[in-house]
């Protein structure tokens, strides 16, 4: 089935969800074809390579909402599956706040070239790719005779998509993402068998890293939790390498949701205007971004992207906020979810943050743990290094750290220069001071 | 069969308003129909449902084994997934997902080559095969077998189908919650209600001869609800899984489940945060079956071992806990979500001893893991749908019974943590460090249970809180929550639990003394 063939497809399927009765109807149709690779200790370990479909059907009938999947696409089985899916529907209770987005957010529309597709895919074999990766495994693996075992990994993706909603909306994407990275395993002594990883993620094949990179990287950061143990419980001043930091973000970006807000389990409700974090802070919401992983034209509603300002210098600016949730609240829709996620940088690198600590901790991984967005309360164990007097000491691990979002980022005294590439969420590496962090 | 390639999956009967609130019914012929105990017109029913032949199979063997291979398998699988939610006091949203399809593994020593396709025809299937072929190099020729349909005991039965229920009988398990929560505490403003059910058909052919057919019901119940009481907010939930189907939804568990879900916000209102640092914890039983999945199940796991990742690689043999301690990974206890029939390999599901008397004695087997050590498999062959390929993974796994009583630990506790229920844990296998998360439980003074706790990480290494787990009461339980194992890109059911337990020293996420 050809891009024009689903566009067709989608169409007949919305009007088929209004001939049975459906006031309004959204449909969604997916292909992707993916392929995935590793290579391990000298062997090709695992070759994986499929396509799929699928295809879903939003249904609002007689106030009432559902929303339908399938993988069969054939068009005689397509019917029934749109019937039973509106008959169905007219079950449920009534939902005023349900209905596709008002037609005025598919307006304006960004025509900007974003760079999502690279033709390179097209002559991509996958004899390239097995020997990419085992390139990097053999590169990883001579570092050292210390390493017990290695994998390197190679994957991409080709998505195409296509949605139409039944007030006016139509839009395709056709998009590749590659990926590739190792993972490797050192033996220390009688105290375990630790392990770290390099991986990169990009729309583009040129921009994964080199084999040597990721050799580098993967080996440096592995050896550096040689000899981890836990420290005295305490405040320390905290830094959070790129790579981690996500997982701090993820402690605002859950009680920013409509969902979250509406359903009174947000600290940030009622919080607009309001300082949240230190001026260090400033956080945007970027769908233009070129080769950004999470870059895109129109939301998962349909609504045009905006480049909108979530949070500046501290002070929170705006929710997302999808259609529903937007009446629910009497709010006007932003959009329901994160596209790219870009920082006011910092001048300093990671080596200069740590270079101006005296006393704290480089969390390099996060280990499990929680945060409650109702409170903002959160705790995380954690992998790193102790920083005394500006330089990396001893390997920590077995640690927690544990705060309250609505503190910890008051707390936020430097953002790195180093915003993380490899994620829509392109954060840097942050320093905070005075974090608590429970060990012995 | 006519201009068909494939069975309709998706039949509705025109018999009356009734059954249009269905979703998607699938319904066997009913002069074949899927009864709860496998037999040979069972294989006809299953071939019938994929529209596949035994001939079409092999042939598609035949193409997977065409460049090499050692092995080769076919996992079918058809699945109707159903969502009901409740928001502020309505059912007013639904959501389902139907899929087919059939994955095809080759394997050459112990490299995996896979692929899938959702179109059961022949020409489609030989076209994966050819690509899972790829892994292996050479030439090859595979005999045809005989398939021989083993017969399975079945660990779920139940009367009657999701399929049978429609949306209109479903909506009432909701609401039952919903006027409960609200009527037991009227500081209670909000309430999150989701019913899923699932219902799966899945076959396995092997290049081995080997053929399994199952059918597995599951239902999950997830309830949430926040409470407000002077300006302050606190949430929590409970939640209710099990291989069940709507007729085990009676009012007693529906309004257990409110009950659990209500009490435990509110008693967060009271609620303190630990002091940090390392102190005694004692694992309520049940839910703290959480620390032995993260601390031991998952390095247990053959496939880390075979590949040296783990910390526990060089230890079979060893004693690794107290002589009164043994853990084991169990598929076959009746009606539970980490259930299983038979594993997605085609193999026995077992109770398997990770930990006999202290000693760690088996690893968790796929198929490549077994026959990598030369053991017999386990039975811990799965994978999350027709997509993905088996690795080695739990399915129930707990602590059996040991000396003591639950008061006697208690009271043996003179500063530390009582940890009842739980969100989430992970493990890094290697260092073998682990974590789970305490969403709430009790302070312990002086041998009592005092102040509620909440919002807490316990962090711990593997093999060192094994040692440390030194007293075992005698009150297993397992834990009927709605527990999802992530592995390698892949989501598996699984159940938990665990008699109460003391372990002396842990390093707790609390706050400065």
């Amino acid at each position: 089935m050809n891009s024009k063939d689903r566009l067709a497809l989608a169409e007949w399927t919305v009007n088929e969800a209004k001939r049975n009765g459906a006031s309004e109807a959204s449909v969604d149709i997916a292909k992707n074809r993916n392929i995935e690779i590793e290579y391990r200790d000298g062997n090709l370990d695992q070759l994986n390579e499929a396509t799929s479909n699928g295809l879903s059907l939003t249904v609002y009938a007689e106030g009432k909402y559902s929303s339908n999947s399938t993988n069969d696409l054939r068009k005689e089985t397509l019917g029934r599956f749109v019937k039973e899916s509106v008959a169905m529907t007219r079950y449920l209770a009534e939902d005023p706040f349900r209905g596709l987005p008002d037609p005025k957010f598919y307006q304006d529309r960004s025509t900007a070239k974003l760079q999502l597709y690279d033709s390179a895919y097209e002559s991509l074999a996958s004899d390239k790719r097995i020997a990419v990766a085992k390139e990097i495994e053999a590169l990883t693996h001579q570092k050292s005779s210390e390493v017990l075992t290695c994998t390197a990994y190679f994957s991409d993706t080709l998505s195409q998509t296509v949605k139409v909603n039944s007030n006016g909306f139509q839009g395709e994407t056709r998009e590749t993402s590659f990926g590739s990275g190792v993972s490797l395993t050192v033996k220390d002594g009688d105290r375990g068998r630790p392990s770290d990883w390099a991986w990169a993620s990009a729309k583009f094949l040129e921009d994964l890293h080199s084999p040597a990179e990721y050799a580098d990287t993967a080996f440096k950061r592995t050896m550096q939790k040689i000899g981890q143990k836990k420290l005295a419980s305490g405040v320390y001043d905290m830094i959070v390498d790129n790579r981690s930091a996500s997982r701090l973000l993820g402690g605002l970006y859950g009680p920013m949701q409509g969902s979250t807000l509406q359903q009174k389990q947000s600290f940030l409700e009622g919080k607009i205007g309001q300082k949240i974090a230190s001026e260090k802070l400033t956080m945007i919401d970027d769908p233009f971004v070129v080769r950004g992983l999470s870059s895109g034209h129109f939301d998962g509603e349909g609504m045009s992207t905006k480049r909108r300002v979530m949070i500046e210098k501290g002070v929170l600016k705006n929710y997302y906020i999808d259609t529903y949730y937007g009446k629910k609240l009497d709010m006007t829709p932003t959009t329901g979810g994160s596209s790219n996620l870009t920082f006011e940088k910092g001048d300093k690198s990671l080596e200069e943050l740590i270079a101006g600590v005296t006393k704290g901790i480089l969390v390099t991984s996060f280990v499990g743990g929680n945060n409650n967005s109702t409170t903002g309360d959160f705790s995380y164990g954690i992998i790193g290094m102790l920083i005394e007097n500006g330089k990396l000491t001893q390997p920590v691990n077995e640690m927690n750290v544990s705060g309250n979002s609505g503190e910890l980022w008051g707390k936020l005294v430097e953002m790195g220069n180093d915003p993380y590439v490899y994620s829509g969420w392109r954060r840097p590496s942050m320093l905070f001071e005075g974090v608590h962090f429970a060990g012995i | 069969m006519g201009s068909s390639t494939r069975r309709e999956f998706l039949v509705t009967s025109a018999k009356g308003l009734a059954l249009a609130s269905i979703p998607f019914i699938f319904k066997i012929d009913p002069a074949r129909a899927i009864t709860a105990k496998p037999g040979a017109d069972t294989l006809a029913a299953y071939l019938d449902h994929f529209q596949v032949t035994e001939a079409t199979i092999k042939e598609v063997m035949s193409a997977a084994l065409a460049k090499g291979g050692d092995y080769c398998d076919l996992f079918f699988e058809h699945s109707m997934s159903n969502w009901l939610g409740l928001e502020d006091n309505a059912v007013n949203r639904a959501s389902s997902n139907i899929s087919f399809g059939v994955g095809i593994r080759v394997i050459e020593g112990d490299q995996t080559g896979y692929s899938y396709t959702e179109e059961v025809t022949p020409k489609a299937m030989k076209l994966a095969a050819q690509t899972a072929a790829n892994i292996a190099s050479g030439g090859g020729s595979s005999t045809p077998v005989e398939f021989k349909l083993r017969e399975l005991p079945n660990y779920y039965p139940i009367k009657k189908s999701w399929e049978e229920f429609g949306v209109d009988q479903k909506m009432p398990f909701l609401t039952t919650i919903n006027d409960r929560m609200l009527s037991r505490d009227n500081r209670i403003i909000k309430t999150k209600i989701w019913l899923n059910d699932r219902t799966a058909y899945s076959m396995m052919a092997n290049s081995e001869g080997q053929l399994t057919c199952d059918f597995k019901p599951m239902t999950t119940v997830f309830t949430n609800c926040v409470a407000e009481q002077d300006g302050v907010r606190e949430r929590n939930g409970a939640s209710f899984a099990g291989r069940q189907t709507g007729e085990y939804l009676s009012n007693d568990l529906l309004t257990g489940l409110a009950d659990k879900a209500v009490d435990r916000t509110i008693r967060l209102f009271d609620a303190v945060k630990p002091e940090a640092g390392e102190m005694p914890v004692v694992l309520a039983a049940g839910a703290s079956g959480i620390l032995l999945h993260e601390a031991i199940g998952h390095g247990m796991e053959a496939d880390c071992n075979r590949k040296g990742e783990s910390i526990f690689s060089d230890k079979i043999g060893k004693p690794v806990a107290e002589k009164f301690v043994s853990i084991v990974d169990d598929g076959t206890l009746p009606n539970e979500r980490g259930s299983i029939n038979v594993d997605d390999e085609g193999n026995d599901a077992k109770l398997n001893y990770l930990v006999e008397d202290g000693i760690l004695t088996t690893y968790m087997h796929d198929r490549i893991s077994a026959r990598f050590y030369g053991v017999q498999p386990t039975g811990n062959g799965r994978r999350q749908s027709f997509r993905h390929n088996p690795l080695p993974r739990m399915t129930s796994t707990y602590m059996l019974n040991g000396p003591h009583s639950k008061d006697e630990i208690i009271a043996s506790v003179k500063k530390g943590l009582y940890a009842e229920t739980f969100t989430n844990g992970e493990v890094r296998i290697g260092p073998g460090d682990f974590t789970f998360y305490v969403s709430a439980g009790y302070l312990i003074e002086d041998g009592k249970l005092t102040k509620p706790v909440k919002d807490i990480n316990i962090i711990g290494n593997g093999p060192d809180v094994l040692t440390k787990m030194v007293m075992v009461s005698n009150d297993m339980a397992i834990d009927s929550g709605n527990w999802t194992c992530g592995k390698g890109g892949q989501s598996v059911p699984v159940s938990l639990g665990l008699p109460t337990v003391k372990v002396s020293a842990i390093t707790v996420g609390g706050v400065a003394g």
